[in-house]
């Protein structure tokens, strides 16, 4: 569920309540699919690649991204986590709390860092990311794989792997797991 | 009880009242409990399980090359202490650098207060300067409290007031228990239910041992005082504890057994005929601590006296967490300061 994004907007906290299916699971397994093989064309050597997903939405799409890349060029892709709770622009604006750990297992120095997130919607997240990144070494390059593109971006941020551009109001909530991804509403509890 | 996601107060201290939306200044206005860390028993069971998460976060910041994070950028946190202490205030201020904030460290026999300026206007004074939070320590039970009530922005935090407590080592204390417990394969332990805990020596003065009394009880360990009768309170009235005095036979049954300092400059009165007896009876000896069972712990809030509440070589058992306890106290006042000045999310029950 796209847990995060519903704490962030107001009402904090509050029901999802899904209206449209815009892909079921068989189009997100064709679009991690496809995303696989762009990470693979892209970066020749996937030994120096490490796939990096955003607590929590982001987490399972890196986990398929690194079995997909397994399979296909038969190197482990190193895998990591990331909470940036404590790397918000908006600390103090409203309730941030961690929601999982973060685990990076290496030194990221001279590897190239997928960072992998569910709904790319303001950018704010990428932002912290990419901040919290740097504290884990000076990575050769890094590079953003999302499920979805909603637009609705408040920085200069663009993915280089996108699931799906999905146009949306910006008081609509997307919610994107492996089963499908959902347009709806946030109404208050 | 309002920790969790859902609430949208804000709980930074806008001392300045300057930013924020109309109904952040019209909340900072009203007093509340969630704003401040005074008592252990604030925080309740859920509370207290909040910090332990949170602590899991920075226990990993604290691991980096880098352990530091932007969170508290632009924040001040004053360390208030009228008592000498190494391990609290060296961790409180390198908790606060870890999370960016700024920090001002005051020493009451430095500063005005040896000109006879009183403590209310010398907390007034620092307030004025505008900070967002106090880490008050003091000899004298409730001065946290007191101070609490003056200030009208900043948060005030109790690094252990007199006799009566000490939170942030409970909840170091807690946390410490918790990870030993993950690490020895329990896993998904979210409290310190069935544990049996047996807090030894000098409860009378220790405001250590009320914090952790409040804390272990609240999440549901058992908990046995072993200490002289002249060294307990002269009351146990509503303390939910066991009481002997007699160590040896409580040791076989624990899974920690907790050592409190025994604090020679409150010894006013002739509490103890002599430090040697009080070793004899309840010190702990290498042929106690071979007592324990299998897998318990052995802690101490520091700092040890070493051969009168412990043996020197029993201190540097591998049953003995009294450096992990250190180590957790940054990462655990770090979730505190975050929980206060960060997070939004009230601390502790209204």
């Amino acid at each position: 569920m796209a847990k995060r994004e519903r704490a962030l907007a107001p009402p904090y906290g509050g029901v999802f309540v899904a209206r449209t299916t815009v892909m079921d699971g068989e189009d997100v397994r064709r679009a991690t699919w496809r995303m696989a093989h762009e990470i693979i064309e892209r970066n020749p050597v996937t030994a120096d690649v490490v796939l990096v997903g955003l607590q929590t939405g982001g987490v399972w799409i890196a986990e398929r991204l690194a079995q997909v890349i397994g399979e296909v060029t038969g190197d482990d892709v190193a895998l990591g986590t990331l909470d940036v709770a404590f790397y918000r622009d908006d600390i103090g604006l409203r309730p941030v709390l961690p929601e999982a750990t973060t685990e990076i297992p290496l030194d990221l120095t001279g590897r190239t860092v997928v960072l992998v997130d569910d709904v790319l919607f303001t950018g704010r997240t990428i932002r912290a990311a990419l901040n919290a990144l740097a504290d884990y070494g000076r990575a050769k390059s890094v590079q953003l794989a999302v499920m979805v593109d909603r637009g609705h971006r408040e920085l200069p941020i663009r993915p280089d792997y996108v699931g799906k551009n999905l146009p949306t109001r910006r008081d609509e909530m997307v919610d994107a797991t492996e089963a499908g991804v959902v347009i709806g509403d946030v109404t208050a509890k | 009880m309002t920790v969790g996601t859902t609430t949208g107060t804000s709980a930074t201290g806008t001392t300045t009242g300057s930013a924020g939306a109309p109904s952040t200044i019209a909340q900072a206005d009203q007093p509340r409990a969630g704003r401040h860390l005074l008592s252990i028993a604030d925080l309740g069971a859920e509370g207290i399980d909040e910090v332990m998460k949170l602590t899991d976060s920075f226990v990993e910041v604290s691991s980096r090359s880098i352990p530091k994070v932007p969170a508290l950028r632009g924040k001040t946190v004053v360390s208030l202490f009228f008592e000498d202490s190494t391990r609290t205030r060296l961790s409180f201020e390198t908790a606060a650098r870890r999370l960016s904030a700024d920090v001002m460290t005051f020493s009451s026999s430095s500063s005005s207060l040896k000109k006879g300026e009183s403590l209310r206007d010398t907390v007034q004074t620092i307030e004025a300067m505008g900070i967002d939070a106090v880490v008050v320590r003091h000899g004298g039970s409730g001065v946290p409290w007191q101070v609490s009530r003056w200030v009208h922005g900043p948060s005030v935090i109790n690094a252990g007031d007199g006799w009566h407590e000490h939170p942030t080592q409970a909840l170091l204390d807690c946390y410490t228990i918790r990870q030993q417990q993950r690490a020895r394969g329990i896993k998904s332990v979210p409290t310190l239910q069935g544990l049996r805990i047996a807090i030894v020596g000098d409860v009378r003065h220790s405001r250590v041992a009320r914090s952790d009394v409040i804390a272990f009880a609240a999440l549901g360990a058992h908990v046995t005082l072993v200490a002289p009768p002249t060294l307990l309170p002269a009351s146990l009235v509503g303390w939910p504890v066991d009481v002997s005095h007699d160590l040896e036979s409580v040791l076989p049954k624990l899974d920690v057994v907790y050592l409190l300092r025994l604090q020679k400059e409150r010894m006013i009165e002739a509490l103890l005929p002599s430090l040697r007896e009080y070793t004899a009876t309840y010190g702990l000896t290498r042929q106690r601590a071979d007592l324990l069972p299998e897998g318990a712990l052995i802690m101490h809030p520091g700092p040890v006296n070493r051969g009168v509440e412990i043996a020197a070589e029993v201190a540097d058992l591998p049953a003995s967490v009294i450096t992990n306890q250190v180590a957790n106290g940054v990462a655990v006042r770090m979730a505190v300061l975050y929980l206060l000045l960060g997070s939004g999310v009230d601390l502790a029950a209204a």
